[in-house]
Formats: C-alpha cells, sequence, structure tokens
C-alpha cells in the first residue's frame, strides 16, 4: 500500500471503453423503460386473437404471441419491470450488507461472530431457495420478489466488505488513526470504507445484475410478477409451450435481458477501472 | 487446527437448528392450511376440523416443531400431501439425480474458471484476455433459463442431437443416461463459469503486482514457480470463499435448468411441492438441500484455513 502516501493526481483523461460502452447500453434501456411506453406500437395487455403466434412482420417487429400480442411492445414494457428488480434488490442488500460487514470486520470479538452467524444462517440457504422460501408463503408480486432477491444478497455483500474489510485493519494508518483516538465510526466509513470499495463495487455490480437474473429466474418459475404482466422472465416461462413454432417469442425478451446484463457489468468493470487508485496510477 | 474444525462442526450443528426452525417458523405462513388441502376445496368444516385434530395441527407450534424435528432424526420426513407416501425415499431418489448434475457442473464450473482466470491474468490486456473477458461476459449475462431454451432450440429442435429434457436411468443404458445429461450440464457450467474466472482473474492481477511475487521475480525464480507456487496460492483464497457460495447459487440453478428439462431431480420435486402447497414436502426439501450446502461451505471453510496461515494460526490460538 505504499501508494496510498502519494497525492492523488487526476490523471483520468481517458475513460475506460468499457464504461462509455457500459453508459451508453444503460442509458439507452433506462430511455426504454422511461419513455418507452410511449414508443411502444400497442398496450402491453391488448389481445388481437386474429394474429395468434405470428412471425415477425412490418406491422409486428418481434412477431406476436399466443394470444396475438405484440412482443415488441410488451418487451419495451418489461424494461422498468426487470430494471425495477435489479436497482431495487441492490440498494436493499448494499444499505445493509456493508454496514455490517465493516462492523463485522473491524470488530473481531462478539459482535462480529454474531452479525457473521447470523449471515451464515442466511447463507446456509442458496439464493433461489431462499428466494422460494420467502415467496412461497407471499402473495407473488413485483415488490415481494424484489424485497425477497434483495434479502437474499445481503450476506455476500456483507462478507465481501468484512474480508477486504480484516485486510484493511492490519494496514499501518488503521493503526495510525486508531493511535489518534478516531472514533470507529470514522475509521469505519472514512478510513476503511474508502479503501475497501473497489472490490465492494465490483460485487455491487455483479449484484445488480444477479438481481435482475435471479428475479427473471423466480418469475419463471411463476413466483414473481402475474400474468397478464410482461416481465421478461414470465414472458420466456409463458412461451416455452410454443419455443417450436414462434421462437421469436423466446427470443426478443431473452436478447434484451442478455443485453440489459451485459451492459450493467460493463459500466460495473468500467466503474472498477476508473476507482482503483493502482489502476490510475499504472495508467499514467 | 483440531479445535478449530471442532468449532466450526460445533456452529454448523447450531446453523442447522436454527435454520430449521426458521424453515419450520416460515412454512407455517403457507397460504391453505394443511387440513383444508386434504379435506378438498369444499368440505364441510366438521371434517377439516377432525383432519386437523387427527393431525396434531391443533396443537401448540412448538410441539409441532418438535415432533417434527425429532422424526427428521429418526430419518422420518413425514408423508407427502399430495403424493401420499412417505417422503425419505422420494426425496433420495430424487436428490441423487440432482447429484449427478450437481457434480458434473462444478466440477467443470471449478477447473475450466480457474483456468480461465489465470491465463486471463498472465496475458492481461493481451487477445486471450479480451476473448475470455468476452466469454464471461456472455455467461454471467445469459439467464441460465434461456441459455437452456436457445440450446434444446438449437441441438435438440434443429439438429436433433440431445434429447429436450427428461431422464434415463442408468440401468436402461450408458449412452442414453449421458445423452440427457449433455446438455442441462453445459447450460450450467456457461451459466456460472463467469463468476469464478472473473474473480480468479482479479485477484490474480493484484496478487501479480504485490511486492513479495516482485521480489520472487528479482530473485530470478522461474515466471511458472511464480505463478503457481507463490501467486495463485494466494490468489485462490477469494475464489474459494466465492466457489463455496457458488455452490449455492448453482443449486438454486439446478432447480431451475431441472425446470427447464424436465429433469426429475430435487428442484422440480420442490417447485411442484411449492405449487401445491404441499407443506411436508416443502420442508424437507428445503432443509435437507440447506444441509447439503452447509457441509459445502464448512469443507470450503476448513480449506482456507488450511492454505492461510495467517488464519490457521491466529484461530487455533485462541
Amino acid at each position: 500500500m505504499s501508494e496510498i502516501g502519494t497525492a492523488p493526481t487526476l490523471q483520468r483523461a481517458a475513460l475506460p471503453r468499457n464504461l462509455v460502452w457500459g453508459s451508453t447500453i444503460v442509458v439507452l434501456v433506462l430511455l426504454l423503460a422511461f419513455i418507452g411506453p410511449l414508443l411502444a406500437p400497442y398496450p402491453y395487455d391488448f389481445i388481437q386473437a386474429q394474429h395468434r403466434l405470428e412471425a415477425p412482420s412490418f406491422q409486428f417487429p418481434f412477431g406476436t404471441d399466443e394470444f396475438g400480442r405484440d412482443v415488441l411492445s410488451r418487451t419495451i414494457f418489461g424494461a422498468r419491470l426487470s430494471l425495477f428488480i435489479g436497482f431495487g434488490a441492490t440498494a436493499v442488500c448494499l444499505l445493509t450488507g456493508v454496514p455490517l460487514g465493516l462492523i463485522a470486520g473491524y470488530r473481531r470479538g462478539t459482535a462480529g461472530e454474531i452479525i457473521m452467524r447470523a449471515m451464515d444462517v442466511l447463507m446456509s440457504f442458496p439464493p433461489v431457495l431462499l428466494g422460494l422460501l420467502i415467496l412461497a408463503v407471499t402473495s407473488p408480486s413485483l415488490w415481494t420478489l424484489t424485497l425477497a432477491v434483495g434479502v437474499v444478497y445481503i450476506p455476500p455483500i456483507a462478507r465481501v466488505t468484512r474480508s477486504v474489510t480484516l485486510e484493511i485493519v492490519q494496514e499501518e494508518f488503521i493503526l495510525a488513526a486508531r493511535a489518534r483516538g478516531e472514533r470507529a465510526n470514522y475509521i469505519l466509513f472514512f478510513e476503511i470504507l474508502p479503501n475497501a470499495w473497489p472490490p465492494v463495487i465490483v460485487e455491487g455490480s455483479l449484484r445488480v445484475t444477479f438481481a435482475i437474473l435471479l428475479g427473471a429466474a423466480l418469475s419463471f418459475l411463476g413466483l414473481g410478477a402475474q400474468p397478464p404482466s410482461s416481465d421478461w422472465g414470465l414472458m420466456i416461462s409463458e412461451a416455452r409451450p410454443y419455443v417450436d413454432q414462434a421462437p421469436w417469442i423466446v427470443l426478443a425478451p431473452g436478447m434484451v435481458l442478455c443485453a440489459t446484463v451485459i451492459g450493467i457489468n460493463l459500466l460495473g468493470d468500467g466503474l472498477r477501472e476508473l476507482l482503483d487508485p493502482r489502476m490510475i496510477k499504472r495508467a499514467a | 487446527m483440531i479445535i478449530y474444525v471442532l468449532k466450526r462442526l460445533a456452529s454448523i450443528g447450531i446453523i442447522l437448528v436454527i435454520m430449521s426452525i426458521l424453515i419450520f417458523g416460515i412454512t407455517q405462513a403457507l397460504p391453505g392450511s394443511v387440513a383444508h388441502i386434504i379435506a378438498g376445496q369444499f368440505a364441510p368444516d366438521e371434517v377439516v376440523q377432525a383432519i386437523a385434530e387427527k393431525l396434531g395441527l391443533n396443537d401448540p407450534l412448538p410441539v409441532q416443531y418438535w415432533r417434527w424435528a425429532s422424526g427428521i432424526l429418526t430419518g422420518d420426513l413425514g408423508d407427502s400431501l399430495i403424493m401420499e407416501r412417505p417422503i425419505a425415499p422420494m426425496l433420495s431418489e430424487a436428490l441423487g439425480r440432482s447429484a449427478i448434475l450437481a457434480v458434473a457442473s462444478f466440477f467443470f464450473i471449478a477447473v475450466v474458471g480457474i483456468g480461465l482466470g489465470v491465463i486471463a491474468a498472465i496475458r492481461h490486456n493481451k487477445p486471450v484476455d479480451h476473448a475470455v473477458s468476452t466469454f464471461t461476459y456472455l455467461g454471467i449475462s445469459v439467464p441460465e433459463f434461456f441459455w437452456g431454451l436457445v440450446l434444446i432450440l438449437i441441438f435438440s429442435r434443429y439438429l436433433r442431437w440431445f434429447p429436450t429434457g427428461g431422464y434415463t436411468p442408468l440401468d436402461e443404458g450408458f449412452g442414453p443416461w449421458l445423452w440427457h445429461l449433455v446438455l442441462p450440464t453445459a447450460t450450467l457450467t456457461f451459466a456460472f463459469i463467469a463468476h469464478i474466472s472473473r474473480l480468479t482473474r482479479s485477484s490474480m492481477l493484484e496478487t501479480l503486482r504485490s511486492q513479495y511475487v516482485k521480489n520472487a521475480r528479482a530473485k530470478g525464480m522461474p515466471e511458472r514457480v511464480v505463478i503457481v507456487r507463490h501467486a495463485l496460492r494466494n490468489a485462490l483464497l477469494p475464489t474459494i470463499t466465492v466457489l463455496a457460495i457458488d455452490v449455492g447459487v448453482l443449486i438454486g440453478g439446478i432447480v431451475v435448468i431441472e425446470n427447464v428439462f424436465s429433469y426429475p431431480g430435487l428442484g422440480r420435486l420442490l417447485i411442484f411441492a411449492i405449487e401445491r402447497h404441499d407443506l411436508p414436502l416443502v420442508q424437507a426439501a428445503i432443509l435437507i438441500v440447506a444441509a447439503i450446502y452447509c457441509i459445502s461451505n464448512l469443507m470450503a471453510d476448513l480449506l482456507y484455513a488450511y492454505l492461510n496461515p495467517r488464519i490457521r494460526s491466529s484461530e487455533s490460538g485462541r
């Protein structure tokens, strides 16, 4: 950590390329989520019985589904649902997991032990299973799905934060801060957190996409948003019986879902390159 | 080290007890009472009451929990409400099938994932690194159920190489058995390899930049020794933790994939049970899977302690 001592010079001339591409895709998806419904040719639940399972055409660019609903419109309406799950659940797990991890890494006595054992109990359930357990007893909806996914990802965030904290606590500048008599809160959030957060950012950016994917998977299993909602996971699940005759009902939401996740991943990685002081120094 | 192992074993036992209480408690809130499900939708209240009385559903919850938990300790998981058969043999059969999928996928994920990560780190910013990054981006960004459907579309609908799903027991021939496993395993491996290789890459990059690796190089050590003996050993520490976490993600993936490929394992059984509100089956399935996951976590912790001398000595010295 000899770099810490050197003054932070701002040599950030070129933005990382994946940051540029990632933010472009994310902005596009955000636009889709916010103004997309204005552009969509049909409402997401508009049934045209005479146009069932039609192949992509000029009138229906992504074809129609088994009820004759326009797949393009449904896919556009699905964007806001997916983003809501992804960012909502990540906010839930970061706001809870990071403080827990910092405390557990800094206070290795009883407090840390209790936190990590509680996390262990939560983590003793594989993610989908914990989600299933929570969603099986609530009536499935977008809100409960988001909350359930958020709770599922608290322990990994706390664990990563803790393991970074454990390393940083051994550094000399923490010793110095303690010798100065700084309060624990100050050390946690102003000494440790700024140095701990590159791995936390990577983990967090992974969580957004994991949350979108887990949300989609649980919707796919029928435990998220309910029909006639145009959640992408639900759309793919409903299209399964028709995958032979009408692959576009599966492919359209699936591809957009993949693109969204790729965009957010790129953005997260780009941010990491931008924020990691050691990387800035190397680039200089 | 022995004290550390004993301590971890004890804590796993406590965790399992807490988990079983949690599972029991949460499933009590399942919509639709068990007695209603057995009696049928239109049964008169007296019938429902009689069934509840017979099954002991009117007893206080701690009594019910104790009956359930002590049953599990003697290997009695109760009867399924829907299928009206003992749960234990049903579960173990499904578990065996899921285990095949799990072991095969985990092996490919660990070996190929770490390998790709190390290669990408050594060839940092070279074409190989970019190829691995692109590949893992695809893997991490394709939801496993979508990837599974795409594989079905390509390899069984159009090319007709593999079956669309289902399962053939091993005694009906090795070929058909293996053929039914290829697509689910490929789906799981591709979907979960990315996390491991990305993590190995970034932690390996960090390690390669550290002072002691520079020292080792300055001493004139062969690059292969520096990477394998010095860098990889430390770089793998976070990877091991995450591999253990990924066992859980993998189990979830198996639940989803079994439903995509109509593979008669534990995952399909569990979703079936949740859909039908088969309370004893839901409890038993979740508890068994969680217990398996606990044990894999314990093994990862022990491996971590074994590989990291700092933790090994500080924990056993306490």
